[in-house]
């Protein structure tokens, strides 16, 4: 831990030393890059990826619900497993391996797609989705698991139709889950790198990719540590958020 | 039924990639045709045969391999900790959720130990990755193979304190007080009542360092060289430069190897034991 703590200082340090163009050598106190941060240049980025993480967590959390639904209330040991296994083997298989698998889907040439996705910020959002949905579902899941079937089965043997109980019962009781899992979600989202890295194909750009093309390919580290300090920032204070005004079983 | 049918199709929707990975990977021609003109093995070949795949899986193995030797004892040392610590009011931790942990402080907010220890989860891996190459490369480490390790160290702890800790919550403390009182010195007692009966949780802990691991990339890209880089950067690499199927069928070994592992994984443990969903109130 005290690695990544040292880490961290080195980059809140760094983000605040000068850049000499050519050098790994940083100058004196600055708060040029910070300031470098808002460029109109980078404004885009900053942009996209709110708009992106956004767009990502509600809609992870609309496809999601039906499936942490199912996985908390179906009593078939077998269907759960599988549900599981389904839903959690992408989250295990690695942040290459299913961005190359969305190219392969995105820009195949035997599935005809209406408008244009791979390189495009549609197909990043599609990517962003997927990458969520496990969290999501695990969250919601939980969340739902713990709201007691007691509570549904009393409203609707009040006269309550399956979907007045839902609005009126369910969803107001899994609150807690729908606010942490959609926090989590886009602090995850807010600083994505593979998945608009390859999908996006150069053309649409998040934070993260600003930050690996500012230190792995121009060698400006105090730029880039400045961006990599607001994504941190940003996830920080999410996460904070959800620590601090959420109740326990949420997470 | 509707809500059948969506569920159906979320589950098409998290499946479907990986059903044209694996079809693309025995696909005969680079450009992908559908339905397949036939099988073949080629692609196979060439990702077996490409030397910097090679060379990325040998060292994939090492930096896996080491790192979830280190995190083990030292997750299992920290779950123990946490769970078992008389921790004061609201740093008690990790093992909360769990059946029978923290019931004694209902309410109590997240613990400042669980967010310490959690944190490699949630920071971003660029803000990770970076920061370590500007730590390491003052201090020439930036080749070395440690920086890698001790990166992945601290990025897989997160899954094995939470898999241990839920073992631990579990384990009654009579029965290593039983075995106490018989007579049994500490160290005896944890290697013969406390470590068996976490066998479980250890097993489920060493699987997530492993695949978490083998799979890390991000933070691995910014502490890696070509000489040094493991399996995940490579495949990156040449997913940017290349476009013929060799990664299908890479990610098809890739995706098959973590299938069966998951699957092992819910077989002897219960995925929603691990991940606490279902009904064990």
């Amino acid at each position: 831990m005290a690695v990544l703590a040292v880490a961290l200082g080195a980059l809140l340090q760094f983000s605040l030393v000068a850049f000499i163009p050519g050098s790994l050598r940083t100058g004196g106190f600055t708060t040029a890059n910070l300031r470098g941060v808002l460029a109109p240049q980078y404004l885009r980025a900053i942009g996209d990826t709110i708009v992106l993480a956004a767009l990502t967590t509600v809609l992870t959390l609309v496809a999601a619900y039906p499936v942490a639904y199912a996985l908390a209330r179906t009593r078939s040991a077998r269907l759960r497993s599988l549900l599981l296994v389904l839903t959690l083997a992408p989250f295990f298989t690695g942040a290459i391996v299913r961005t190359y698998a969305w190219m392969l889907v995105l820009g195949s040439s035997f599935i005809r797609w209406p408008v244009k996705l791979l390189f495009e910020p549609a197909g990043v959002l599609i990517g962003l989705v997927h990458f969520s949905m496990p969290a999501m579902i695990l969250i919601l899941a939980a969340a739902i698991g713990h709201i007691d079937p007691v509570y549904e089965r009393a409203a609707a043997s009040l006269g309550a139709r399956p979907g007045r109980v839902f609005r009126r019962v369910t969803l107001p009781l899994s609150m807690p889950g729908i606010a942490s899992g959609s926090l989590v979600v886009f602090a995850w989202t807010f600083s994505a790198f593979p998945t608009p890295e390859l999908l996006g194909g150069g053309r649409v750009k998040m934070i993260a990719n600003v930050v690996k093309d500012l230190a792995l390919d121009a060698f400006n580290w105090p730029g880039a540590a400045a961006f990599a300090a607001v994504a941190l920032a940003v996830t920080f204070a999410l996460l904070v958020v959800v620590g601090r005004w959420l109740p326990r079983e949420a997470a | 039924v509707i809500g059948r049918l969506l569920v159906a199709a979320v589950v098409a929707f998290m499946t479907l990639p990986t059903v044209v990975v694996v079809v693309a990977s025995f696909n005969p021609t680079a450009i992908l045709s559908f339905p397949p003109e036939g099988l073949s093995l080629r692609w196979y070949e060439n990702a077996l045969t490409y030397p910097q795949f090679r060379r990325a899986a040998i060292n994939s193995l090492i930096v896996t391999a080491t790192s979830a030797l280190v995190a083990l004892p030292v997750g299992t040392a920290a779950a123990l900790a946490v769970v078992r610590h008389p921790w004061p009011g609201r740093l008690r931790a990790a093992g909360r959720g769990a059946p029978g942990a923290g019931r004694g402080a209902p309410g109590a907010g997240r613990g400042a130990l669980e967010a310490v220890l959690m944190s490699p989860l949630v920071i971003p891996g660029v803000a990770a990755g970076l920061g370590l190459l500007i730590v390491a490369a003052p201090l020439g480490l930036l080749a070395n193979p440690i920086v890698l390790i001790a990166a992945h160290v601290v990025l897989v702890l997160p899954f094995v304190i939470r898999s241990v800790a839920v073992s631990v919550a579990n384990l009654d403390p009579m029965l290593e007080r039983a075995a106490a009182s018989l007579g049994a010195r500490p160290w005896r007692v944890f290697l013969r009542v406390t470590l068996p009966l976490l066998r479980p949780g250890l097993f489920a802990a060493l699987l997530f360092a492993v695949i978490v691991s083998a799979n890390e990339f991000v933070v691995s890209l910014f502490v890696s060289t070509r000489v040094t880089e493991i399996l995940p950067v490579a495949m990156f690499t040449y997913v940017v430069n290349y476009t013929d199927p060799t990664m299908a069928a890479l990610s098809t070994l890739f995706i098959a190897a973590t299938f069966v592992t998951v699957f092992l994984a819910d077989r002897f443990l219960g995925l929603s034991r691990v991940f606490q969903i279902g009904d064990h109130r």
